[in-house]
C-alpha cells in the first residue's frame, strides 16, 4: 500500500478525531483510529516501525500499570507516547501512534481480548502481563480462551521479552514459551485458576506456590517479588511509597518497577521515586467535594477480583460506602458475581446500595449481614451515607458516568 | 433429619462461576429465620462428597472445570443416590445441572458422560443463550413465577419419565420451551442470579422437602421488590407475565 494512502488515512482520521473532540463526543483517538484503519488496514504495521513499542495487558490494573511505566520513562527523560484510557483496542492504539510525535517509546495499554490484533502488526519488543481473571462473563467468554490466544503470541516469537506475574497460573502458561522475566506479585484471587492450563488436572497451592497434580506445570522461580509494601530485587528491599491506595496498586507498581529495571535498566529505586507522586489515574482514585462539604473518593471495580481488593482496602476506614452497580454490557449483564465478592467486609459500616441495579446490591448485602439503604442515584447516595468521608465503589458504566458528572 | 440442616456446597472451586455460593447463603439464612440451625459444608475439588447432607448444591463452571467436576461426581454417584433415597435434596444449576444427565457436550462438541442420575441429554447449541429468564412452574409444585439470568450454550432434552421445572415465558431455558427438571427433591435449572436469592420460595421448597417441616411464611419486602423489578424487566416485551401470574393464582 502506498505512502499516499497511509498519509490520507492519518489526515482524515485526525480530522475526525478533532471533530469528535470539539463536539464533546469523546477524546477522539478511538474514532480517528477507526477511520484510519478503515482507509488503510496496514497502517498499524507502518506506525509500529517508528517507535519502540511495549504492550501492557491484564484483566485488572492495565490502565494504572501503563500510566506508571509511562511516568517512570518520562522521569528518566525518555520520550513517551501512550494511549488514552479505554482506547485500548486496535483503533485506540492506532489513534495514539498516529498522533504527531518524535520517535519514542510507545507504552500501550491493550485490552486482553485484543492483544493478538495489536501484537501481530506492531511486533512490540516487550509484553507486560499482569493477571487474568474472569471479567464480564457474558461478553468475554472464558478465561481459558484468552490464555490460549496469548500463548500463540509467545509461541510465534520465543525471543521476545515478556515481563510476567509468576503468581498467576494463567499468565505463566501464556508466557512460558518466551524469554521471560518473572515477578511474583502474589495472587489474592484463585477462583478462576483451579485447573491446570496445560493438562486440565487440579492445581495445588503450597508455600512454594502452585503446582499441577499431574504434569510438570508449576510456579516459576521469580526474579523480582512483591512482599507487602516492599519491592524485592535480589538483596535489595525497597519500600513502595505510593500515593494511590490499596494492595492492587502495590502490585501494579511492582510490575512497573520490574519493567523499569529488567527492560530499561532504570534502577527500581529511581522508578519507585518517579511513581510516588502519581495520585489519580484517569479519574480512578480521584477525590471530589460533595455538596455537604465532605470528600468522596470514586473507585472503579470491574470484576470480582477487583471488588474483593477494594473491599479489603475499605476495611478499617472511617468512611461511608456507596456500592453503585449497573448491568450494561460493559459492567457484565449478569449480576450473579455480587455473590463472589466478600461484601461481608462491609459489616458495621454505613452503606448505601446504588446504581440501576441497587436492588440486586441491597439483596446481596442483606445476605452478607450488612445493613443498607437504597438510593439509585450515586450522588444522592453519597450524601445519604454516613462517615467523615465517602468511598463510592462503582461498576464500569457507573464509574464513567460519575466521573463525567463530577468534572 | 438431624437437628442441623446440612447444606453441602459441592466443588465451589470448580462449579462456582455464577455466584453459586449465594444459593447456600440464602438456604442457611431462610432456615435460621425459622429457628432451624444450618451449616454450610464446602466440599472442594480435592475432597470426597459426604453422605447424609440434607441439601446438595451444584453450580455453573467453565468447560475444563465441568470435566474435572464430572470425575468427582462419578465417584460419588452411589453416595448421592443413597442420600436422595434417604430424603436429601439436590439443587443443580447450569453446568451442575447438565452433569446430572446421561451425557453433556464438551467445548469441542464431543459427547461426555454425565452421572445419569436423571434421564436427559445435553447437546451443544448453535448459539449461546444469554439473558433474563422467567419460568412458570407446574401448578402442583406450589411455586410462584421464577426469575433468573441464563448464560449457556447447551440444549437439554428430558427423557419421557422426567418433568421440567417449568414452562419458559421469557428467555430460552433448556432450549425447547421448558427449563430445568423437577423430580421430587431433585431440581435442575439454567437459572442463576443466584436463583435462590431471586426466588426464596424455591429455597423454602428445598428446605421443607428435606426437613418435612411445613415452614412458616417468611416475606421479605426488599426481596419481593427485587423480584417484582426483575419480573417486570423480563416481560417488557409482552403480556405473558400477567397471564402466567393469573394461571398460577387460579391453582
Ligand atoms: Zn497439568
Amino acid at each position: 500500500m502506498s505512502r499516499a494512502r497511509s498519509q490520507a488515512a492519518i489526515t482524515v482520521g485526525r480530522l475526525a478525531g478533532w471533530a469528535s473532540r470539539i463536539t464533546g463526543r469523546g477524546a477522539g483517538t478511538q474514532v480517528g483510529g477507526r477511520i484510519m484503519l478503515a482507509i488503510d488496514p496496514g497502517l498499524l504495521t507502518k506506525l509500529g516501525s517508528q517507535d519502540r513499542v511495549i504492550c501492557v495487558s491484564a484483566t485488572n490494573g492495565k490502565t494504572t500499570t501503563t500510566r506508571l511505566i509511562a511516568d517512570i520513562l518520562r522521569a528518566a527523560e525518555i520520550d513517551v507516547v501512550t494511549n488514552h484510557t479505554g482506547a485500548n483496542m486496535a483503533s485506540g492504539v492506532t489513534g495514539a501512534l498516529a498522533a504527531p510525535h518524535k520517535p519514542s517509546v510507545a507504552v500501550l495499554e491493550v485490552d486482553e481480548r485484543w492483544l493478538t490484533h495489536v501484537v501481530d502488526p506492531l511486533s512490540p519488543e516487550l509484553l507486560v502481563f499482569g493477571n487474568l481473571s474472569r471479567d464480564q462473563l457474558d461478553r468475554s467468554g472464558e478465561v481459558n480462551a484468552i490464555v490460549k490466544r496469548w500463548r500463540t503470541i509467545t509461541e510465534a516469537d520465543p525471543t521476545r521479552h515478556v515481563i510476567a506475574n509468576s503468581s498467576d497460573p494463567h499468565v505463566v502458561y501464556a508466557s512460558l514459551p518466551a524469554r521471560v522475566t518473572w515477578v511474583a506479585l502474589g495472587i489474592p484471587w484463585i477462583h478462576d485458576a483451579t485447573t491446570c492450563p496445560q493438562c486440565s488436572e487440579l492445581l495445588t497451592w503450597s508455600d512454594e506456590g502452585f503446582k499441577c497434580s499431574a504434569c510438570t506445570f508449576c510456579e516459576p522461580k521469580a526474579d523480582y517479588r512483591l512482599d507487602g509494601e516492599y519491592f524485592i530485587a535480589g538483596e535489595r528491599r525497597i519500600h513502595l511509597d505510593l500515593s494511590i491506595p490499596g494492595t492492587w496498586n502495590l502490585m501494579n507498581a511492582a510490575l512497573a518497577a520490574t519493567v523499569a529495571e529488567a527492560h530499561f535498566e532504570i534502577p527500581a529505586e529511581v522508578a519507585i521515586k518517579a511513581m510516588s507522586t502519581v495520585e489519580v489515574v484517569s479519574g480512578r482514585f480521584s477525590k471530589h467535594r460533595l455538596d455537604d462539604g465532605r470528600e468522596a473518593r470514586v473507585i472503579l471495580a470491574k470484576n470480582p477480583a477487583g471488588w474483593t481488593e477494594v473491599l479489603n482496602w475499605l476495611n478499617g476506614r472511617d468512611a461511608g460506602v456507596v456500592v453503585a452497580v449497573n448491568a450494561h454490557i460493559a459492567d457484565g449483564r449478569d449480576t450473579s458475581w455480587l455473590y463472589d465478592v466478600n461484601f461481608e467486609a462491609l459489616q458495621g459500616l454505613s452503606v448505601v446500595a446504588s446504581g440501576e441495579r441497587a436492588l440486586d446490591v441491597a439483596v446481596r448485602l442483606r445476605y452478607a449481614g450488612v445493613e443498607c439503604i437504597v438510593e439509585t442515584d450515586p450522588l444522592k447516595a453519597a450524601l445519604a451515607a454516613g462517615g467523615k468521608e465517602v468511598d463510592i465503589i462503582a461498576s464500569y458504566t457507573q464509574f464513567t458516568h460519575l466521573t463525567k458528572r463530577f468534572w | 433429619m438431624e437437628s442441623t440442616l446440612r447444606i453441602a456446597l459441592i466443588y465451589p472451586d470448580l462449579l462456582g462461576t455464577y455466584g453459586d455460593r449465594g444459593n447456600a447463603l440464602v438456604l442457611a439464612h431462610r432456615a435460621r429465620a425459622r429457628g432451624i440451625t444450618a451449616e454450610v459444608i464446602e466440599v472442594d475439588a480435592r475432597s470426597s462428597i459426604p453422605e447424609s447432607c440434607d441439601i446438595y448444591l451444584l453450580g455453573g463452571g467453565e468447560d475444563a472445570a465441568q470435566v474435572a467436576a464430572a470425575e468427582g461426581l462419578m465417584l460419588a454417584k452411589a453416595t448421592i443416590e443413597r442420600s436422595i433415597e434417604a430424603g436429601s435434596a439436590i439443587f443443580a444449576v447450569c453446568a451442575g445441572f447438565q452433569l446430572l444427565g446421561n451425557s453433556y457436550a464438551a467445548a469441542d462438541g464431543s459427547e461426555l458422560q454425565g452421572i445419569a442420575l436423571l434421564d436427559m441429554v445435553t447437546t451443544a447449541g448453535s448459539d449461546r443463550i444469554i439473558g433474563e429468564v422467567v419460568i412458570e412452574p407446574a401448578q402442583a409444585s406450589g411455586l410462584p413465577l421464577l426469575t433468573g439470568f441464563e448464560n449457556h450454550g447447551g440444549r437439554t432434552l428430558l427423557g419421557p419419565g422426567e418433568a421440567p421445572l417449568g414452562r419458559v415465558i421469557a428467555g430460552r431455558g433448556n432450549g425447547n420451551g421448558v427449563d430445568g427438571v423437577l423430580r421430587d427433591g431433585v431440581i435442575g435449572t439454567y437459572l442463576h442470579g443466584p436463583a435462590l436469592a431471586r426466588n426464596p420460595a424455591l429455597a423454602d421448597y428445598l428446605i421443607s422437602y428435606t426437613t418435612r417441616i411445613s415452614l412458616e411464611p417468611l416475606t421479605d419486602d426488599l426481596v419481593e421488590q427485587y423480584r417484582a423489578e426483575r419480573l417486570a424487566y423480563a416481560s417488557l416485551t409482552g403480556a405473558n407475565l400477567k397471564r402466567a401470574t393469573r394461571r398460577l393464582h387460579r391453582g
